[in-house]
């Protein structure tokens, strides 16, 4: 069974929505590879400065395990969740239960940011503050940069659940559902990177 | 696919992914491994788990796939490889004749 | 912090155009000072001027309802295009006045101060690359490349009018600091720790930075609409084997555009990083690595490059087999060519920087890999050189420029080929070498392709030719300019004189500067010839007028169009049955046949005020963050995502244009096609030529 686009297909019975969806979640797919690019670059860049604590903290001074395993499992079943979401609305399981697994979602991630900004304000007490040297540099170029995106998709969330109280299911939020679909997984992809270079990377 | 079986590989990836992620984290946590053998383990558990995001939350397969969105994604992974490699490459290379 | 501050940030009486007239002590910084409040002022006469025509001849509205909201791809290319065209004046003033000041800097001396210099050769390049090159190109494909393929529009409308909207902005930035001073003396390169803030803390770099990056965004996002188009909105039967090879460029333009913008936006955004917030990327100090931005810069800088050939490739794909009146050789080695230097294009970046330290056996693999895209593009000039072998040649105007291009073009190549050499490089880089090879490159290649290109579709776009004979004399002046201008650089590089120089003591060099001199002021000349070639034939549009679409005998299927093209394009949805689609169904007769299928509604989207929103406010931000006015950037972001998010509350996004009204347009198409003459090839420049061609290959024994 061939797929038209990447991510969740809908599925004949969506009609025009499917034949729309493919150009849409495609376009989107493409953006989402720029991204990856952008991102892998800043990896590379933690990678090359990573070693240059200019005789400040350094990674096992200011990295917590605990914590970045809690927000790993939570953004990780956020994604599933997610997943779901666009399930229920593949297979008309009824607005209801769709926009209850948005929600879930939604409080996953942003459960996720809260915690990530509460390590972040943790380091910068002990003096793990960007100014301090190239790693904590690369380091709050990088985190935050992913943490930043999390938040535009919670707010692409939000307006989704608004079109969709606004308009119900029709076509443009069901394409609309799809993107925002593949960026919550491809930040998820992401967040796989980041907590094996940067976290694992720096307390192996 | 039908919905009992779309809904299992998302149950299946979660698993995966959870069982990846926390044999990880074991071994950065109790310390089990030396560090270059914990290096090696987590960024194949990386690239694994990558592979089960696309494979169960992405649904993407070799197989099935509209040829331009495979293109894409080995495009995107080529171009990884060089730019990332590239790059430490060339600031190890720069940084030894410093 | 006093109301003043919060208010204008750092902005102060430092930054109006008079204020380095004012300090000025030197004779020199009196004559530099006038030149630089003399471009502000001419700045903002020009802005002032149109503004006036506008309101005079109550035009405003129509500019807003017919151009600026509109989301056809057809007018966002024109638009592009003459966003370029106003860059390019500016710059080649710019280049004017730099080569003016080598001749004249023999000795010390010249008109203007070594600040001011700097800034001068930064706007340069970055105008020309990111406001000229990169806008030109994108209209072109913005308007021809649906119209090749069969499509009403681009995938995208909107994010197309976005792109444009954030270019616009991007270029009004680097305006605006002609009159709130001063603009980078980086170069339009960047490097830190020059650019830092610990060197350069001023608005200058800060400048370039936001203008780059809202280029940069517009240039990704148009990226993503070119790949999603070629990819989905082909029409049926137009498999990618059978698409012009103006499609194929344009395709692997897109995808360099895609996978090059995000290194510079990463490189720029870093930069911003260390600049406002005091991180440690780039700085020599506290952990800083200042390699990471040639690194990177370079890691987006060489598929720039391709991203301005490879249109200019697919411009003369179509001239050579057009004019030559024979399909063109080789498609297939050709796609594979293209596809090769997109791909190759990714693996030669240290070339641009194979001095700053690398050891041999890495510089000495980049090298090779470098010479290596020298083989894909020397295929493509032989495939062209045997298009025109055995065809019949016409030698209009795009092929004198595609003739120069030859013939300069594989001449700059072996130069770069010279400079692959990391042993030859040490000697020559950053000398004049390099600047007369990349200028090599990119004007017999890009701008040589964005005249001819210009000259080819301007009928197809606007419904009459241009004059040919002003278009000859431009030709000639800007091949006999470019030569003057830039060989003897090439000489002067090798005698040792580095780029970017204000004054020199070197007497020998002297008289290769005036011959330069000279040169520029053809090329100026040839400009000229350029503008009174369009007023020329605006005034004799009706002798010109092409209006039944085929004036040159094309190939493709937008020479199957009326012109101007209608805005939905194709009457009917199309059915494709080889490569040339167009020539195709002339041979056959079919070209002026009604629509198999008769004529249905078309859906085409409306236009929306969501594109110039976002530009004008992307540019407010970019003006706030390099004056430090953070007010002003906080709330110009808000209105950017309001816009997106009111956007995706908006469910009237379509028109329908009604079957009779497209009838209606077909009809007229056909009585003007029947009633004009058809005309041989040897006669399209002759006013009988209304744009009915009669295929070549019918001709017998001509």
């Amino acid at each position: 069974m061939s797929s038209r686009h990447p991510g969740l297909n809908l599925g004949e019975a969506h009609g025009a929505a499917h034949e729309a969806a493919e150009k849409e979640v495609f376009g989107f797919w493409v953006f989402m590879m720029s991204d990856a690019i952008l991102f892998g670059l800043l990896f590379a860049t933690y990678v090359v400065l990573q070693g240059n604590t200019n005789g400040g903290p350094g990674p096992s001074d200011l990295f917590e395990i605990p914590s970045v395993l809690i927000q790993t499992v939570l953004l990780l079943t956020s994604s599933l969740t997610a997943g779901l979401a666009q399930l229920a609305m593949k297979h008309a399981l009824g607005t209801r239960r769709i926009v209850i697994w948005l929600l879930i979602s939604l409080a996953l991630a942003l459960s996720f940011i809260a915690l990530e900004v509460r390590d972040l304000l943790t380091m910068i007490s002990k003096g793990g503050i960007p100014e301090a040297s190239g790693f904590l540099s690369a380091f709050f170029a990088l985190i935050p940069l992913h943490g930043l995106h999390v938040v535009a998709a919670c707010l692409w969330l939000l307006a989704l659940l608004g079109q969709i109280a606004r308009y119900g299911l029709d076509d443009a939020v069901k394409t609309g559902m799809l993107r925002l679909g593949i960026l919550w997984h491809f930040l998820d992809i992401v967040w796989i990177g980041i907590f094996t270079i940067v976290y694992v990377g720096g307390l192996a | 696919m039908n919905r009992r079986q779309e809904r299992r590989s998302y149950a299946i990836g979660y698993g995966l992914a959870l069982a990846l992620t926390l044999l990880v984290f074991a071994l950065v946590g109790f310390d089990l491994l030396p560090r270059r053998s914990t290096l090696w383990v987590a960024g194949v558990a990386a690239v694994m788990q990558i592979v089960v995001h696309f494979r169960f939350f992405l649904h993407i397969r070799l197989k099935g796939q509209t040829r331009e969105d495979l293109q894409l994604i080995l495009f995107t992974t080529l171009l990884l490889l060089l730019m990332g490699g590239g790059t430490i490459w060339i600031m190890t290379d720069l940084s030894r004749r410093m | 912090m006093n109301a003043h501050d919060i208010l204008l940030g750092r902005l102060d009486a430092t930054a109006l155009p008079w204020h380095e007239l004012l300090l000025a002590d030197t004779r020199l910084e009196v004559i530099s000072g006038i030149v630089g409040l003399s471009a502000a002022i001419i700045a903002v006469a020009g802005a002032l001027l149109v503004a006036t025509a506008l309101t005079w001849r109550r035009l405003w509205g129509p500019l807003w309802r017919d151009w600026l909201t509109s989301v056809d791809h057809k007018k966002i290319g024109i638009m592009y295009m003459v966003l370029a065209c106003v860059m390019l004046a500016r710059a080649v003033v710019e280049a004017g006045v730099m080569r003016l000041q080598q001749a004249l800097g023999s000795g010390g001396g010249g008109i203007v101060t070594p600040d001011h210099f700097g800034q001068l050769f930064s706007t340069h390049g970055t105008i020309m690359i990111f406001f000229v090159a990169m806008p030109f190109l994108t209209g072109l494909i913005n308007f021809v490349m649906p119209l090749q393929i069969g499509a009403r529009d681009v995938s995208f409308p909107l994010l197309n009018s976005v792109s444009l909207g954030l270019t616009a902005a991007g270029a009004v930035l680097v305006m605006v600091s002609l009159v709130l001073q001063p603009f980078s003396t980086g170069g339009w390169s960047g490097y830190p720790p020059f650019t830092d803030a610990s060197f350069n803390p001023g608005a200058g770099p800060d400048y370039w930075i936001w203008a780059v990056t809202l280029s940069s965004l517009g240039s990704t996002l148009t990226g993503i609409n070119f790949t999603v188009t070629i990819y989905k909105e082909r029409c049926e039967g137009m498999h990618m084997m059978r698409m012009p090879m103006f499609c194929w460029t344009s395709l692997c333009t897109a995808i360099l555009m895609i996978f090059a913008m995000p290194p510079l936006t990463v490189a720029t955004g870093l930069l911003a990083l260390d600049r406002y917030l005091g991180f440690h990327i780039f700085t020599n100090d506290g952990g800083g690595n200042v390699m990471m931005f040639a690194n990177l810069f370079w890691l987006f800088g060489h598929p720039e490059v391709y991203i301005l050939i490879l249109p200019a490739f697919g411009v003369w794909n179509e001239v050579f087999s057009t004019f030559s009146g024979k399909g063109l050789f080789g498609y297939r080695a050709l796609v594979m060519a293209t596809m090769c230097i997109a791909v190759l294009s990714f693996t030669v970046w240290v070339h641009h920087f194979f001095t700053m330290g690398q050891s041999t056996e890495l510089n000495a693999i980049f090298g090779i890999a470098t010479m290596a895209i020298g083989i894909p593009t020397g295929v493509k000039i032989y495939d062209w050189m045997l298009t025109m072998y055995r065809g019949r040649v016409r030698i209009t105007v795009p092929m004198v420029y595609g003739v120069g291009f030859l013939f300069l073009f594989v001449l700059g190549g072996t130069t770069g080929v010279i400079l692959a050499n990391p042993s030859i490089d040490y000697q020559v880089h950053n000398t004049l070498f390099l600047v007369a090879h990349f200028h090599n490159m990119v004007i017999p290649g890009t701008l040589f392709g964005m005249i001819a290109g210009y000259t080819l579709w301007f009928p197809k776009a606007f419904g009459f030719r241009l004059n040919d004979c002003w278009g000859y004399r431009a030709a000639g002046l800007w091949i006999v300019g470019f030569l003057l201008a830039f060989f003897p650089l090439y000489i002067l590089g090798l005698m040792g004189m580095p780029r970017r120089m204000v004054a020199y003591f070197e007497g020998a060099w002297l008289p290769w500067t005036l011959v330069a001199l000279t040169g520029a002021a053809l090329i100026v000349l040839a400009l000229l010839c350029l503008a009174v070639q369009l007023v020329v034939s605006l005034r004799n549009r009706a002798e010109l007028a092409v209006p039944v679409g085929d004036p040159w005998d094309g190939r493709s299927l937008e020479w199957a169009l009326p012109a101007p093209v209608p805005e939905w394009n194709f009457p009917a949805l199309l059915v494709v049955e080889g490569r040339d689609a167009f020539m195709e169904l002339k041979m056959k007769g079919d070209h002026l046949d009604r629509p198999r299928d008769g004529f249905i509604d078309i859906s085409m989207p409306r236009p929306s005020c969501v594109g110039p929103v976002v530009g004008a406010a992307g540019l407010i931000a970019g003006f706030g963050l390099t004056w430090h006015i953070w007010w002003l950037t906080v709330v110009s972001l808000t209105v950017i995502v309001a816009a997106m998010v009111a956007r995706s509350f908006v469910r009237e996004t379509h028109r329908t244009v009604p079957a009779a009204e497209v009838e209606a347009r077909w009809n007229a198409w056909r009585t003007l096609a029947d009633a004009s003459p058809r005309i041989r090839r040897r006669d399209e420049q002759r006013q009988a030529n209304r744009g009915h061609a009669f295929p070549a290959a019918r001709e017998g024994g001509e």
